[in-house]
C-alpha cells in the first residue's frame, strides 16, 4: 500500500465512524428525511458543509489548498441529478453510505452496491453517446458561485454559515 | 448551558475531516482531493469487466479516462465500510438486516422485492451520480463547501425528485403488500 493508499483508507475508516455514529447509513434515515419524517441527514450534512466551508474558504483563498470544481454542464446536471433522486428514494442508500450500510450488518445494501457497480457499466458503455448528445450540449465548465456573481467566497461562506445556523435553530424549536 | 446535540457534533466533525482531508491530500499527495465516492464504482465495474471482457475495458473511453487502478478515493470507500463496522461493533449497533423496517411496513418482507427496487435503484442512482458527476458525498459535501455552482443545482435535483418520488411511492398509490 502506497501513502495515497493509507491515506485514503485511514479518511474512509473516519467516515465510516462519523456516518454510522450519526445514523446515516440506515435506510430509515434516508427515506425518513425525503418523507419529512426526520431530519437527520439535513442536520449532519448541512453542520458538516458549514464547517468544512469556513476551512476550504479561507485555505484556499491563501493558496494552501486548490479548489477543484465540477463542472457546470447543465443538461447532465440536470437529467443525472433527477436520475439520482429517483434511484435514491427506490434504493434508499446513497453511494458511500451503501458501505456503511453494508458494514454495521444491513446486508439489503449489497443488492444496492451489486445495482451501483452495474449502473457504472452501464455509465461507461453509454458515455460516447453521452458525450456526443447530453454532454455537449451547455457546458459552462468548473466554476463556483463567486464566479457567477462576482462576490468573494470569503463574503458568502459567513452569510452560508449564518443561514445554517439559523435553520438549524428553526428546526430545533419546531422540534424536528 | 443547553447540550447540543450529537448530530451536530458529528456533522462538525466531519466537517473538519473534510478539511484535514483536503490539506492532507495536498501535502502528501500534491494535489488537493475532496471526498467523493461514485467514480468508485464505476472503476469497480472495470475490475469485474477486465476478468471477462478486457479487451472491452481496454477499448473504452471512460475506463480510459479514470484508469482502472485502486487510487486514493477506492481505498476511502472500502474504508467506510471497515468504519461503520468497527463502529457499530463498538457502540453494538450492528445488526443483520434483509429488509428495512419502513421498507417492511410498506411493501412486506420479502427479500427479492426488497433486493429487486434496490438493485433498480442502485442502476439509476450511480448512472445519474455519473452523469451529474457526483453524488451526495462529491456534490453535497465536497461541492457545496467550496460553493461549487453545479452542485448546488444537483443537490437541489437530488432532494426535490427525492421528496417526489419517496410520496409517491411510500404515500399515495400502490396496494400495499
Amino acid at each position: 500500500m502506497s501513502i495515497e493508499h493509507i491515506l485514503g483508507l485511514v479518511t474512509g475508516i473516519f467516515f465510516g465512524v462519523l456516518l454510522q455514529k450519526g445514523g446515516l447509513v440506515r435506510f430509515e434515515k434516508q427515506v425518513g428525511m425525503l418523507l419529512f419524517k426526520d431530519f437527520t441527514v439535513l442536520k449532519f450534512m448541512l453542520t458538516a458543509i458549514a464547517v468544512g466551508m469556513i476551512g476550504i474558504t479561507i485555505f484556499s483563498h491563501f493558496g494552501v489548498i486548490s479548489l477543484n470544481h465540477r463542472p457546470m454542464n447543465v443538461g447532465a446536471i440536470l437529467i443525472g441529478g433527477s436520475l439520482f433522486g429517483i434511484g435514491w428514494v427506490l434504493t434508499g442508500l446513497c453511494p458511500g453510505t451503501s458501505l456503511g450500510a453494508l458494514g454495521e450488518g444491513r446486508f439489503h445494501a449489497i443488492f444496492t452496491i451489486i445495482g451501483m457497480i452495474v449502473g457504472g457499466m452501464l455509465f461507461s458503455h453509454s458515455y460516447e453517446f453521452l458525450y456526443n448528445t447530453v454532454l455537449s450540449w451547455a457546458d459552462f465548465g468548473r466554476i463556483g458561485i463567486p464566479d457567477i456573481t462576482g462576490i468573494s467566497g470569503l463574503i458568502i461562506m459567513p452569510l452560508f454559515v449564518i443561514g445554517v445556523v439559523f435553520l438549524m435553530r428553526f428546526l430545533e424549536k419546531k422540534g424536528m | 448551558m443547553k447540550k447540543i446535540k450529537k448530530v451536530y457534533v458529528l456533522g462538525a466533525l466531519l466537517g473538519v475531516l473534510a478539511v484535514v482531508s483536503a490539506l492532507a491530500t495536498t501535502w502528501l499527495l500534491e494535489r488537493t482531493l475532496f471526498i467523493g465516492t461514485s467514480t468508485s464504482f464505476v472503476r469497480a465495474a472495470g475490475f469485474i469487466e477486465r476478468i471477462f471482457a478486457p479487451e472491452a475495458v481496454y477499448g473504452s473511453t471512460l475506463y480510459n479516462l479514470i484508469g482502472i487502478r485502486i487510487d486514493w478515493q477506492f481505498m476511502l470507500v472500502i474504508g467506510i465500510a471497515i468504519g461503520a463496522f468497527i463502529s457499530s461493533m463498538l457502540s453494538r449497533t450492528f445488526k443483520i438486516e434483509f429488509v428495512p423496517p419502513i421498507w417492511r411496513e410498506r411493501f412486506g418482507s420479502s427479500i427479492v422485492k426488497r433486493g429487486l427496487f434496490a438493485f433498480l435503484g442502485g442502476v439509476i442512482a450511480i448512472y445519474g451520480a455519473r452523469l451529474a458527476d457526483g453524488c451526495p458525498s462529491g456534490h453535497g459535501i465536497s461541492g457545496l463547501m467550496q460553493l461549487t455552482a453545479s452542485s448546488f443545482i444537483a443537490m437541489f435535483l437530488f432532494f426535490a425528485v427525492g421528496i417526489l418520488v419517496a410520496r409517491i411511492i411510500y404515500k399515495e398509490g400502490g396496494s400495499g403488500k
